[in-house]
């Protein structure tokens, strides 16, 4: 007895050690490079009950704010979005989601057809690392990693981020095992303000079309979506680069047709939204700024509303309190990025 | 396989898990198939190279043994009809049926081996003699060299002269023969072992010994930690040095004479200690390969304890050979004629002493840096053996002999002469390693290190903290090794502590190791000879 007590504490102690060690070397992206801690705050969220569930990468965590949807609409929404976010991460994020809650809708940006092979290791990391394990984090790691890469770097990272051990900081001693969170329903906040001076056009393509494994997953997508009784939504967010492609925006709209989806290109709506190039981007209109969030997202929730009739929350107390904290948060933050923009200048 | 990919250490344990697993008779099968799994991953067509030599060697020595049988027999049998210059002529004849047997399947191996490895060399040296005569050149020879084939190469040359020298019989079993050859921890960088040793744990049974895994696997661990934190890390400011010969001269040169050689004995080392770990893990002794080379006194003591089965490989297999042969015995004979008897008589021995440490070196690559390297040994030695008279004389007028300082200095003085030789295998270019060697006597750049050139090296003032730990610590582990085991003397410890530091020991190599992202993992060095 005594020398099984002996095996168990020494088990433990290595466990201990390893997961404290791995958890220490982890990146944390709390002060830099938020987009990679955005997967794993959705865990977080007390309440996982959304109406509406955008998932997809910076075409709508920089562009769609849930807040407004919620302000303006009693939308409750989520966004689970990470860089370069690929169409097969998105889709197994759909999947792993309703583990948690199915929401009424699902939005995805069309953007995500544009890569038909992993493109980045860190990349791949910010998408994956985040997500709680489950044979479906392993279905996406496998279908994501590079040829250079290795399961097992992703089932214990430390393998992977142990060369970090000269670079730590205190913010990974402080967010060694607590993390709080930096968006606001997967919306990251960004105030700044740089104005499109010009647009450069797409550069030729010898192929257009889509890869087949990207229609794949849309399929796989839309059939999920089918069999849990949402309501997919494909929306092209009003991002004037990486280059939306006349023809690529046909094999959208034909995909839509063919399937009855609504599909939205914001960009040919833009004007309607009322985003003005000049103020709204914070990065010569590859992103949307806040106010430019705002704006898109109070032109989209109305379509959403009117076409799906979605409830209205805000009278309801379940939602109220959440949504409130939600809500201050949010403006406590806005007007930090605003006085932070203003002392810039 | 890499020894520090995962794959292989995945392959280590199924086979462990195997090993343990199956009955003790199918013991050595399971290294077997293991062992030509590990092999077929460098490829299919190496299986060949190595089936051939196994092959060879195991009906040569059959046919030796059978003679060897014969012989005695006949003899057993006839002890009373033939007289003694019967009986010796009859061995002789014997004998001379054996060797040519023995020469030729020594003449066939070491032919695929030459073919394999020195066509490319020798096309190469015959292109730079056309072009000097402005003749046309040869193409060279599209061949990949098969994995570790300069080590079971030689390992089933000691076998072949051991059995043909009558030190051991023959092994009957071709497979077992050819788990001797194949043996995968060991095939890749050594040791080089004798037939008459390894067998005697190889083909087991082996009970599972838990403190001999354990054993096994400390010594595992201990192996990737000089690897993987030392070694693989050092490597970045080496290869920094090398690949920058404009900006690195002067002092960085013996700088890289330095990091080089630790880099090299963390690398060969730790190769090496994981070898035997693995090996211990099955239960199976395999030969020692280093000594603590680095605490020697002299290059001849260094030989004695860095890469020992290779130095005693050539020693037995060549040095000897050749010292006591006619030609050399003649040769003897005729030099103390010309030369009186106190030089006469070293001569074979310097010969011998310089075709040894040319195979030597042309062993290690086949390449002119190589034998350089080798041949600069051999002078160092040849010196030394020449200067003995000097010591003596200089030792009796000046008792300082035995003082520390004197062995710290005799220490010193045998490192870093090692390690300018061995500046030959960073460069792989005689005259380049000679003109930048000399840059460490003409170019004072000291400050200019000091200031800014430690931090362009590719390693950050961390590392450099980190790897003066490290090395520390192998040092201090030396320095426990001379008074016995240190494992042993961790366990004397009890149970809590030696898990505790071994614990902390892999967790150091996990965190610390220079693997994976953002590190370019390295073969072992001594992987390419």
């Amino acid at each position: 007895m005594k020398k099984l007590i002996r095996i168990i504490l020494m088990i433990l102690i290595a466990v201990g050690l390893f997961f404290g060690v791995q958890q220490l070397l982890m990146p944390k992206y709390k002060s830099e490079i938020l987009e990679g801690s955005m997967i794993a705050e959705y865990y977080q969220e007390d309440v996982k009950d959304h109406d509406v569930m955008f998932i997809s990468d910076c075409e709508v965590y920089e562009n769609f704010s849930p807040i407004t949807l919620w302000e303006d609409y009693g939308i409750t929404s989520y966004i689970r979005g990470s860089a370069q976010q690929l169409i097969w991460q998105s889709y197994y994020l759909l999947e792993d989601t309703l583990k948690y809650e199915k929401p009424k809708i699902f939005v995805f940006d069309v953007l995500g057809m544009q890569y038909g092979e992993p493109q980045s290791e860190s990349y791949n990391r910010m998408s994956l690392d985040g997500m709680r394990w489950s044979s479906v984090k392993i279905n996406a790691i496998k279908a994501s990693m590079l040829p250079d890469e290795q399961m097992i770097t992703y089932l214990f990272p430390l393998l992977r981020y142990h060369s970090r051990w000269n670079e730590l900081t205190m913010e990974d001693l402080k967010y060694i095992f607590v993390r709080d969170t930096r968006t606001f329903n997967g919306y990251l906040m960004q105030a700044g303000v740089k104005p499109v001076t010009n647009v450069p056009s797409g550069r030729v393509l010898s192929d257009y079309q889509f890869d087949d494994i990207c229609y794949e997953y849309l399929d796989k997508m839309i059939a999920l979506c089918k069999e849990n009784d949402i309501i997919p939504v494909l929306v092209k967010a009003p991002s004037l680069y990486p280059y939306w492609y006349e023809e690529w925006d046909k094999q959208m709209t034909d995909y839509a047709n063919e399937n009855q989806l609504l599909y939205i290109n914001f960009l040919d709506v833009a004007e309607e939204t009322g985003i003005d190039y000049t103020t709204d981007t914070y990065d010569m209109g590859l992103h949307l700024n806040v106010y430019g969030a705002e704006k898109l997202s109070a032109y989209f929730g109305k379509i959403l509303q009117d076409t799906y009739g979605l409830t209205d929350h805000r009278e309801d107390s379940n939602y109220q309190d959440i949504w409130q904290e939600k809500v201050d948060a949010y403006y406590a933050e806005k007007a930090r990025l605003i006085a932070l923009e203003e002392a810039k200048q | 396989m890499l020894f520090t990919s995962y794959l292989f250490i995945g392959f280590v344990l199924l086979t462990l898990l195997l090993y343990y697993s199956f009955p003790k008779r199918f013991q050595w099968m399971i290294l077997l198939a293991a062992s030509m799994v590990f092999y077929a991953y460098s490829g299919w067509s190496n299986l060949i190279y190595i089936a051939v030599t196994i092959v060879s060697t195991y009906f040569a020595t059959i046919q030796i043994g059978k003679l060897q049988n014969k012989t005695e027999i006949y003899i057993k049998e006839h002890k009373q009809e033939l007289s003694r210059e019967e009986r010796k002529a009859y061995k002789g004849t014997m004998k001379k049926k054996q060797r040519i047997l023995m020469v030729t399947c020594l003449l066939f191996n070491l032919g695929i081996l030459a073919v394999m490895k020195y066509t490319n060399f020798t096309i190469d040296n015959i292109n730079k003699i056309a072009e000097m005569f402005q003749k046309g050149t040869i193409s060279f020879f599209d061949i990949a060299l098969p994995l570790g084939i300069s080590f079971y190469t030689f390992q089933t040359m000691s076998y072949l002269i051991d059995v043909y020298r009558a030190k051991h019989p023959p092994e009957n079993n071709i497979f077992r023969l050819a788990l001797f050859t194949s043996f995968f921890p060991q095939i890749i960088q050594g040791p080089i072992s004798r037939f008459e040793d390894l067998s005697q744990t190889l083909y087991g049974p082996h009970d599972r010994d838990r403190r001999q895994i354990m054993f096994g696997l400390q010594r595992i661990l201990w192996g990737f930690f000089k690897k993987l934190v030392i070694a693989d890390r050092l490597v970045i400011a080496v290869n920094s040095i090398i690949n920058n010969t404009d900006s690195y001269d002067g002092i960085y040169v013996f700088l890289l004479m330095i990091l080089y050689s630790i880099e090299l004995y963390a690398d060969f080392t730790g190769g090496i200690d994981i070898t035997i770990g693995i090996a211990q893990m099955f239960g199976i002794s395999v030969r020692e390969n280093f000594e603590r080379p680095y605490f020697s006194k002299s290059i001849v003591e260094f030989w004695r304890r860095w890469h020992i089965t290779m130095g005693t490989w050539f020693k037995d297999y060549i040095f000897y050979p050749i010292s006591v042969s006619q030609p050399m015995l003649k040769l003897s004979k005729n030099s103390r004629k010309v030369l009186g008897d106190a030089l006469g008589k070293r001569v074979p021995v310097y010969f011998a002493t310089f075709v040894t440490w040319f195979a030597t070196g042309i062993w290690h690559g086949a390449s002119w840096n190589f034998i350089v390297w080798g041949l600069l040994n051999c002078l160092v030695i040849i010196v030394s053996q020449e200067f003995t008279p000097f010591y003596e004389w200089f030792h009796k007028h000046f008792p300082y002999g035995n003082t520390t300082w004197y062995k710290a200095f005799q220490i010193m003085r045998t490192f870093l002469l090692m390690s300018a030789i061995r500046v030959l295998d960073c460069y792989r270019n005689v005259g380049l390693t000679f003109k930048m060697v000399g840059t460490i006597f003409t170019k004072w750049n000291l400050m200019d290190l000091l200031q800014t050139g430690w931090s362009s090296l590719g390693l950050t003032i961390a590392d450099y903290i980190l790897l003066f730990a490290a090395v520390l610590l192998v040092f201090a582990v030396s320095m426990l090794q001379r008074s016995g085991s240190v494992r042993e003397k961790i366990e004397r410890k009890g149970p809590f502590a030696a898990y505790m530091i071994f614990l902390l020991l892999f967790l150091c190599i996990l965190v610390f190791g220079a693997y994976g992202t953002g590190y370019d993992s390295n073969q072992f060095i001594y992987n390419q000879f």
